[in-house]
């Protein structure tokens, strides 16, 4: 307690002594007529309403075509196509032999790729170690080595499926980040699910963000999924609440959480997403997963976005998003290397196929892959 | 945001310290930690190598005038670096001599444009303008209708219709003109920059609508991407400026400085929460501030000023002048750091804290408990703490659920507290004299159109120097880490 209380009365100096200088300018602004109100127009304003214009209808309407899954992307081919512009990164280090420069360069395109100090030099001691021990002279060789050293770290606990449990209502839960993506994967995977044959029920349980739920509602409407949904700003347990009963009411197949994007820096956003968890599990045996979606272009931060989210929620995988860009999505590894959270979906595109299955052997080429 | 980077750097001068001068060696040292700590903090590699080339320069440089001390050089070196780099003109929109002036938002998908548009509004409004907001994002599902619903709270007028971006940019402008606002601030798709299609259409919205500020959005929680993205749009469309988003969480946002360096387009404004008025000017030197340790006192202060009503600072003036501080002020101003926001956050901006205090788990619950123990006291014992014996101490911590040990510590950190409310009394009060001496010599001059404070206000302007919009705070610093409270 004697830590909270200095910290207040440290605060408290300062916003006194703030509160005092501020009362001090506001007063001499005011002198100054600097706060002053602007002088009314003679324009007379319309009202706001009714300027306002539908939104497209073609947003609006189910777009069928956009639904056939058909063929997945496949992650080589989407790094292919959007990098193909770009030279192999390590072209130059092809057929030369092994010294510092090599070691400087393989450094630098790990950093590049957002996989972190921490991380990148515990991968590089491990291929010298590795590189020593086999007298590899060829930088080629070395790279082989690094890529062997990166898909043995992410195949480390290779349990990449989604879990469901036929014949009763499986629960995954979407949490993350504001704007990583977390809604458009929810649409992708009920549309997935769909085309699978189940039956899915989408929960609109980001009553926080404005037009959230509508997102979520063209999804299902496009998808033909159900969705529960409250008004903004309603409680979202009781959405969750709501969604459980609906859809064990249905005996949908699966019940996909959508939740508020939230900082995992504020305390109370992270209680509510506990409590939401809580409601899930009061169905016993009904929440399979818990996905953190990580936006690809994200840096370091992605690891403490991870520790947090899943010491709240205890996390059961990532979804990594947005790797159709030249971002690599290294943190990944990081994240892999210390919580051991799989990669269990990755998007490339916009399109509903465009969400795929992870595979090591093509992250790893692709972290190499392009430079900047 | 960047307080990790700034305990890197902390730890590097704690090892300098006690020595005489820099040596090469010192240098490349200090190089190689800035790096990691710029590595770790997400500055793009080669941004990094480059600032550190010229901190180094100037380094060495340095060394040949005779240095007061290695740590403060180098401090005041990189510090100095990051102001430039980042700085610029901040929160200067390029007005349009003739109206209305037109604000182009683009960047990566869910990097914060729709949101920011909506808070740029707001900030505009506030300001007595009178902006039209724009949806030409039709790509993300109900993006319009977040916009929309954005504008709708903030009462500012919204146009978009069902056609393409491009006829919805150019339409706005004669529904900007028909309306008679004088600011458009049109929010586009979220794309990627290597997407030509997407991109070209980028550009055709630009031309349709030619913008005066086209500003690029970047999420502060980007990594070695941000580089890419600022070089790519900056060449498509032509970046006059930036947003950074979401420099409310953890994330030491490296990301600002590698744009910054690569586009040299100053950094406008940032957002730093979720809701429409969480939203201000970027400052370079506050950045750099916290960078190095300093503290953010200008923003606490900032938040201290919106949170604290006139009745409540008024009452923070007395206390102040007349050095008297009753558990009842406590509370109330307990109330109100409250509100300011987690402990933890608003304590980070603290300059001069111990580590220590720092880097403890603050819980915020304990300030419920302390709130607890305050109320389960009666008025008269509020007023006089002296009163409180032990059968009071034991029937307060019974009725706020709280021990007598923690009753008794309370007690003990408010007399302490009380002790140096009473000596910033002193102070303020010596202060007070000597700014009014030094005007009655005609020394110091007060800001234009200014009085000279009344009797009945105490001269802040002259007992806190420095205190002014964009000054630091010199004077709390010296302080010497809050007398009376004790070191940890």
């Amino acid at each position: 307690m004697d830590v909270v209380l200095i910290a207040v009365a440290a605060l408290m100096l300062i916003a006194v002594v703030g509160a005092f200088a501020f009362r001090a300018r506001s007063r001499a602004d005011h002198r100054r007529g600097a706060i002053e109100p602007p002088p009314s127009q003679v324009l007379v304003e319309p009202p706001p309403a009714p300027l306002e214009v539908e939104p497209a209808p073609v947003l609006t309407e189910p777009r069928p075509a956009a639904l056939d899954v058909g063929e997945r992307a496949r992650l080589r081919d989407r790094l292919g196509k959007t990098r193909a512009a770009l030279a192999g990164y390590l072209r130059s280090v092809t057929g030369r032999a092994v010294d510092d420069d090599v070691w400087d360069e393989l450094e630098e395109a790990l950093l590049l790729a957002d996989v972190g100090v921490g991380t990148t030099s515990d991968l590089l001691d491990a291929v010298r170690a590795r590189a020593a021990e086999l007298k590899v002279r060829d930088a080629d060789e070395v790279v082989a080595l690094l890529r062997s050293e990166i898909e043995g770290l992410l195949d480390a606990n290779p349990d990449r499926e989604l879990h469901a449990t036929p014949g009763r209502t499986s629960v995954w839960m979407f949490v993350g980040v504001n704007g990583v993506g977390k809604t458009t994967t929810i649409g992708k995977l009920a549309a997935q699910q769909i085309a699978e044959g189940k039956l899915v029920v989408l929960a609109a349980a980001d009553t926080f963000r404005a037009a959230a739920a509508e997102q979520l509602g063209l999804w299902a409407q496009r998808t033909g999924s159900e969705i529960v949904r409250g008004d903004e700003g309603a409680d979202p347990g009781s959405i969750v609440f709501d969604a459980m009963t609906s859809a064990a009411a249905k005996g949908a197949d699966l019940l996909l959480v959508d939740t508020a994007g939230r900082l995992h820096t504020k305390h109370n956003l992270m209680a509510e997403l506990e409590k939401l968890r809580r409601i899930v599990e009061r169905t016993p045996g009904a929440l399979h997963e818990v996905l953190l979606v990580i936006d690809a272009s994200t840096g370091q931060n992605g690891l403490q976005q991870a520790r947090q989210f899943a010491d709240a929620v205890d996390v059961t995988g990532i979804v990594l998003t947005k790797l159709d860009g030249t971002a690599k999505g290294g943190i990944v590894l990081a994240i892999q290397r210390e919580l051991k959270l799989p990669v269990k979906a990755v998007g490339v595109g916009e399109a509903v196929g465009d969400l795929i299955e992870f595979d090591a052997r093509e992250f790893s080429a692709g972290l190499f892959e392009g430079d900047s | 945001m960047f307080d990790a980077l700034s305990d890197r750097l902390e730890d590097i001068f704690t090892r300098l310290r006690g020595r005489g001068r820099l040596s090469e060696k010192d240098v490349d040292q200090i190089g190689r930690e800035i790096r990691q700590a710029l590595l770790e903090a997400d500055v793009n590699v080669k941004v990094a190598r480059s600032f550190i080339e010229r901190v180094k320069a100037r380094a060495v440089g340095a060394k040949l005038h005779e240095a007061l001390n290695p740590a403060q050089q180098i401090v005041k070196i990189v510090h100095e670096e990051l102001v430039a780099t980042l700085g610029g003109e901040t929160g200067k929109l390029t007005v349009s001599s003739k109206p209305p002036t037109v604000i182009l938002l683009a960047g990566l998908q869910g990097s914060g444009k729709t949101t920011h548009a909506g808070k740029l509004a707001r900030h505009l409004k506030s300001q007595g303008r009178q902006p039209l907001l724009v949806g030409a994002d039709l790509q993300r599902l109900a993006a319009v209708d977040q916009l929309r619903t954005l504008a709708q709270r903030i009462d500012v007028p919204f146009f978009s219709e069902s056609s393409d971006p491009v006829t919805v940019a150019r339409k706005s402008l004669d529904e900007a003109a028909r309306l008679g606002r004088d600011y458009v601030i049109v929010d586009t798709a979220g794309r990627l920059q290597i997407d030509t299609e997407l991109m070209g259409q980028l550009r055709d919205v630009r031309d349709a609508v030619g913008p005066h500020n086209t500003l690029l959005v970047v999420d502060a929680m980007t990594g070695q991407e941000a580089v890419n993205v600022a070089v790519a749009f900056d060449e498509a469309i032509g970046l006059d400026g930036v947003i950074l988003t979401k420099i409310d969480g953890d994330a030491r946002g490296g990301a600002a400085l590698s744009v910054k360096e690569v586009v040299g387009k100053p950094i406008l404004f940032a957002g730093t929460g979720e809701k429409l008025d969480e939203f201000e000017v970027f400052h370079p030197d506050r950045m750099a501030g916290r960078i190095l340790g300093m503290g953010d006192v200008l923003t606490l202060i900032e938040k201290a000023e919106e949170t604290f009503d006139d009745e409540q600072k008024a009452r923070a003036e007395e206390i102040l002048r007349e050095g008297e501080f009753t558990l009842e002020d406590f509370l109330e101003q307990l109330r109100q750091v409250k509100k300011m926001g987690p402990l933890q956050n608003v304590i980070g901006m603290l300059p001069g804290m111990p580590k220590e205090v720092k880097e403890a788990d603050l819980d915020d619950r304990e300030l419920a408990r302390v709130e607890a123990i305050i109320c389960s006291m009666t008025p008269a014992e509020r007023l006089k703490p002296a009163i409180i014996n032990g059968s009071r101490r034991t029937r307060i911590a019974t009725g706020s659920g709280t021990s007598t040990v923690e009753v008794n510590n309370l007690l003990k950190q408010f007399g302490q507290m009380q002790q140096m409310m009473k000596q910033m009394g002193v102070m303020g009060r010596v202060m007070q004299k000597k700014a009014k001496k030094n005007k009655k010599k005609g020394g110091r001059v007060t800001p234009k159109g200014t009085k000279p404070p009344t009797s009945k206000s105490p001269g802040t302007k002259g007992g806190f120097p420095g205190l002014g919009p964009g000054g630091g705070m010199p004077d709390l610093g010296d302080l010497g880490g809050f007398p009376g409270l004790p070191k940890r």
